[in-house]
């Protein structure tokens, strides 16, 4: 029975610096602003470029919620689903792309970037994340865990966590 | 989701139950009661007449345990019946479940409407309610036509047969004296129920307790 959530997903300091090192370049080869990535269930990941001055998290869940809903709208036109999504306003735009099934990439951009240069560099930074993501998943199967459990045999710590 | 790289453990709650049960005032009373460095802000994608359209959402930091911040995102459904598709939407990855059920009497169909669709979905997902942390709200107990908790507990929360070994024991329930959670019926098989709270959300009775017990189910299902 698949266990959903929280113990299927986890991000040690070696995938991080792999995926922001991708999205800087990415960042840098189009003069896209700011990046963010967030995984499908709405849990920020990680923010890249200019720092945000707004809250990520709540972009991060709205974005995945975005996402979601976008998905389901391909599907009852009979489309397996919508990778990307694109977003355009007078000043800042964003682009959404899919990776994986697994992770989404927000890139917010001005009017300064060419719509079709993201688009055009997209595809190759999808990929690369992938396989970061796919190296990731692969070594941990093979050491036969994803990480240390952090929480085995915390029951007495959980309780007092929660005597308030 | 466990964030080794920001030391973090991100837990997603999801509060389910009938359209204008207390779901969100579950989650607004959470959000005007605990400190601000410690929650994000409460977004509500509502309609203009504040029926939850697609979901309320409030993060919660919830303490540190071995040196792991546990941040809590805590969703609503909306819960008009037609509003299924984004029910779904919103249950995808849940760490943990909150039914909160409309004590009035004449919410009782609605209820269990719910609580079936609930199971529903979860199953279209691959997900057993029964295997994840849930915990039942019966919200609205100062009203004077709630239904008597005896029948709401045997209409929503009959309790399940489980094969666990490890489980079959007459297990206390801590939050009720006298009761169970775990019992054993004459035939022999052992039936579990989920936790549940009496509440009063809009004054906030029962509020904590109920996102205190899954918060706990929660991490000690990642322990």
């Amino acid at each position: 029975m698949t266990n959903p959530g929280a113990a299927t997903w986890s991000f040690d300091e070696e995938d991080l610096a792999a995926l922001t090192q991708t999205v800087d370049k990415f960042l840098a080869d189009t003069g896209a602003h700011s990046a963010l990535i967030a995984d499908r269930s709405g849990q920020l990941v990680a923010t890249m470029g200019r720092p945000l001055d707004f809250d990520p998290m709540v972009f991060a869940t709205l974005t995945a919620a975005d996402f979601s809903a976008n998905d389901q709208l391909a599907r009852l036109i009979g489309e397996t689903d919508f990778t990307t999504l694109f977003h355009q306003g007078e000043k800042e735009s964003m682009y959404v792309a899919d990776v994986a099934r697994r992770l989404i990439l927000v890139t917010l951009f001005d009017n300064r970037t060419p719509i079709g240069l993201v688009r055009l560099k997209m595809k190759p930074v999808v990929e690369e994340l992938t396989a970061h993501l796919d190296r990731a998943f692969s070594r941990a199967r093979e050491s036969g865990t994803t990480q240390p459990n952090i929480l085995a045999g915390a029951g007495d710590e959980i309780d007092e966590l929660f005597n308030w | 989701m466990i964030n080794y790289a920001a030391r973090e453990i991100n837990c997603k709650i999801v509060y389910y139950g009938p359209g204008l049960g207390g779901k969100t005032t579950n989650l607004e009373h959470i959000y005007g009661k605990v400190k601000p460095d410690t929650r994000g802000k409460l977004i509500s994608l509502a309609t203009e007449t504040e029926r939850t359209l697609f979901f309320d959402f409030l993060p919660v930091d919830l303490g540190t345990i071995r040196g792991f911040n546990t941040r809590f995102h805590l969703y609503t459904v909306p819960g008009q019946v037609y509003y299924n598709a984004s029910r779904k939407l919103i249950l995808k990855n849940v760490d943990g479940v909150v039914f909160v059920a409309d004590s009035q009497i004449e919410r009782m169909e609605a209820n269990l409407e719910s609580m079936q669709n609930l199971y529903d979905n979860m199953a279209e997902y691959g997900y057993d309610l029964t295997k994840i942390p849930f915990v039942v709200q019966y919200n609205k107990r100062d009203l004077p036509n709630a239904a008597p908790v005896s029948e709401l507990q045997a209409a929503l929360n009959p309790g399940w047969e489980h094969h666990e070994p490890a489980k079959a024991r007459v297990t206390p329930d801590p939050y009720h004296a006298g009761e169970n959670l775990i019992d054993q019926l004459p035939t022999g098989e052992w039936v579990e129920k989920a936790p549940y709270f009496e509440a009063v959300a809009i004054e906030g009775d029962g509020v904590f307790d109920t996102l205190k017990a899954v918060s706990k189910l929660v991490l000690k299902a990642l322990a």
